[in-house]
């Protein structure tokens, strides 16, 4: 900054003060730098689509979806099946203890205890998925522990763990957001507290617990570590059967076959991202319309 | 103007009894304020420390033996060796275990740290810049863009994996890895770290790349909605003052939110540390080793455990080391993860948990 005594001014006539160049150098640097940021941010993205869509398009066959792997080669139904299962069960399980425990911090909780309740699954989801999947073989798969063996319940009891703290936060968000007014107006109108949470506050922090849920399906459809060791594989499609009986998972084959000699294999493993990758921008979609269904509802 | 009385009614006898009064049994008083769902409620919130606690217990009384067994070499050698399958087990100092088995967990510990580093070395700026931009775009624009961030933080870490092991590995290998080694590697002092060799595209600059790809939705989302939140008034004196957009970003903008960043980048290590399946695809898988540079085979905690498991499942020494492991990535991810909640939750508060998902 030089010194100035009397700033000129459009006012007097004035011009004004010319800028540095260097300072509209760096100017244009910042701005060539933010683009070239945000072009490496789009450009994997498009990349990453684009590679899974170039390796699995060419190859697709429709009897992916409807027939069951046989080794290393066949179809993928009994995987999309497994996936479906497992994700159903999460979202019982999960979901519904995950919605209690946010409906509970958001609505009954208080003080201290709530800062250390929050805080429980705070760091819970910071666990990495695989430290929960090693513990969740070590005491329910493995013969040392409850020797459940390779299954659905396992399976679905680690995931469940996993997505609880997405859930349960989304669940108490959304809860706290709604205006003090629809409470304090069904108060005004004698319905009891428990009566308004279930008709008026729930109704309207219901999108914001639905996009949790959103959060918790992509996250257990896309799971591999933990599931590799709860899981495990089958080329059959899934009973339901909760224990004993291995149940087969979307993201197995992209991890395991990729790799392998064998084209069909390989060819397996890039019909799985393709179908990882359709559910996951239906999933993004999906998210998006209850944003605007929601906005659009607000009033 | 007369206002029409409200038929008041003439006393108490005229009031409907409340429902949920205090006359009815306890029990029907209890469901029918909401007992059950208190009940139900705080024993799902109460779960995850419960969880926490039993994940804490079983690892440190799993990871014992291993622990017993290689004491403090397991943080300063190199040697990892499964032992001999088939052969009879042997016992030292009253521990059974399998003939010639070591954990040296060096390298992986190293790894784990190192990949971190540098996917956060990359992802920081572009997260920054990106995210600076972002709140300065139209609201339309940005949405879209939005979308991008949300892909990438929504894609399955398999499908990153297969990305980093089939397409970008290659790519690393073939034309990044050289360019760096012919311009870094070329500095006096770094031709050991950057220099030639540059790899097959499976390691360590392969696997930092794809954890910095998973980081930077994390870090750019979080710091856009942080920067969003920079009151307007402030900026516009910024402008007022003739300051140009650079400037404004830097003595404005960013130190109103730095705390903010700071704790969304401390989200993000905790992210990279505990990544699994994307790094156990493109690392290399190199157990008993520490690269030799920048380009070489490597190994992460998460990465050996998902690798190596099955092989370890059937002796309980190998198991016992495996929990010893994920012992020390849990004890790290926590001190990351509790040192950022604190960071973040003094300033931002997202609708959605940032870390994972959409």
């Amino acid at each position: 900054m030089s010194e100035r005594t009397s700033p000129p001014g459009i006012a007097d006539g004035g011009q004004w003060p010319a800028v540095h160049p260097s300072r509209k150098i760096a100017n244009v640097c910042y701005w060539i730098a933010r683009c070239i940021a945000l072009a490496l941010i789009v450009g994997p993205a498009l990349w990453l689509v684009g590679s899974v869509l170039a390796h699995a398009v060419p190859h697709w066959q429709w009897s992916v979806i409807t027939t069951n792997t046989t080794g290393e080669s066949g179809g993928l139904k009994q995987a999309i099946l497994g996936t479906l299962v497992i994700t159903l069960g999460v979202l019982i399980i999960g979901g519904g203890i995950s919605i209690l425990a946010g409906l509970y911090l958001a609505e009954f909780a208080a003080g201290r205890a709530r800062i250390i309740l929050r805080s429980g699954y705070e760091i819970l989801s910071g666990i990495p998925s695989i430290v929960l999947g090693l513990v969740g073989y070590l005491v329910l798969v493995s013969e040392h522990g409850l020797d459940w063996k390779y299954g659905l319940l396992p399976a679905v009891l680690v995931v469940s763990v996993i997505i609880i703290p997405y859930i349960t936060k989304a669940t108490e968000t959304s809860l706290l957001q709604v205006p003090t007014a629809y409470r304090e107006g069904a108060d005004a109108l004698g319905i009891p507290p428990v009566w308004a949470l279930r008709k008026i506050v729930f109704k309207s922090a219901l999108p914001g617990i639905v996009t949790g849920l959103l959060v918790a399906i992509a996250i257990s459809v896309g799971e591999t570590a933990p599931l590799l060791y709860t899981a495990g594989w089958s080329d059959f499609s899934p009973s339901l059967q909760l224990t004993g009986q291995p149940i087969a998972f979307l993201t197995y084959p992209v991890f395991t076959f990729f790799n392998l000699p064998d084209e069909g294999a390989k060819i397996l493993s890039y019909d799985a991202s393709l179908l990882l990758l359709v559910f996951v921008l239906l999933v993004i979609i999906a998210g998006r319309l209850i944003v605007a269904w929601s906005r659009r509802h607000a009033e | 103007m007369a206002v029409p009385a409200l038929p008041r009614g003439g006393g108490a006898g005229t009031r409907p009894p409340r429902r949920a009064g205090g006359s009815a049994h306890p029990l029907g008083r209890w469901l029918r304020s909401g007992g059950p769902i208190r009940a139900l409620g705080l024993a799902g919130a109460v779960l995850p420390a419960l969880v926490l606690t039993g994940l804490l217990i079983e690892l440190i009384f799993k990871a014992i033996p291993a622990i017993g067994y290689s004491g403090l070499s397991f943080f300063t050698s190199s040697n990892w060796q499964f032992g001999a399958q088939y052969a009879a087990p042997v016992t030292t100092n009253g521990l059974t275990h399998m003939q010639g088995e070591a954990f040296g967990a060096l390298p992986q510990i190293l790894g784990t740290l190192a990949t971190s580093a540098i996917a956060l070395i990359i992802a920081i700026p572009v997260s920054l810049g990106a995210a600076l931009l972002i709140a300065q775009l139209p609201r339309r624009l940005a949405d879209v863009i939005g979308a991008f961030l949300e892909l990438l933080a929504g894609l399955p870490s398999v499908l990153l994996g297969l990305w980093g092991a089939v397409t970008l590995g290659p790519i690393v290998a073939a034309h990044v890895s050289p360019l760096i080694a012919d311009s870094i590697g070329r500095v006096p002092g770094l031709g050991g770290a950057f220099g030639r060799s540059t790899g097959s595209g499976q390691g360590l600059f392969t696997s930092g790349l794809l954890l910095a790809v998973m980081v930077i939705p994390i870090i750019a989302s979080t710091s856009r909605d942080l920067i969003r939140g920079v009151p307007v008034l402030t900026r516009e004196g910024a402008v007022a003052l003739g300051m140009s957009d650079l400037e404004t970003a830097r003595k404005v903008t960013v130190p109103w939110v730095a705390s903010g960043i700071v704790g969304a980048i401390v989200l993000g290590l905790g992210r990279a540390l505990g990544e699994t399946i994307a790094v156990a695809m493109v690392c290399g898988v190199a157990l008993g080793t520490l690269p030799t540079n920048l380009y070489g085979a490597m190994i992460t905690i998460a990465a050996n455990i998902v690798q190596n498991l099955d092989t370890a499942i059937t002796d309980p020494m190998d198991v016992s080391a495996f929990a010893e492991l994920a012992l020390i990535l849990m004890v790290i991810t926590l001190v990351v993860n509790v040192v950022a909640t604190l960071m973040v939750r003094r300033v931002s508060s997202t609708a959605l948990p940032v870390g994972r998902g959409l």
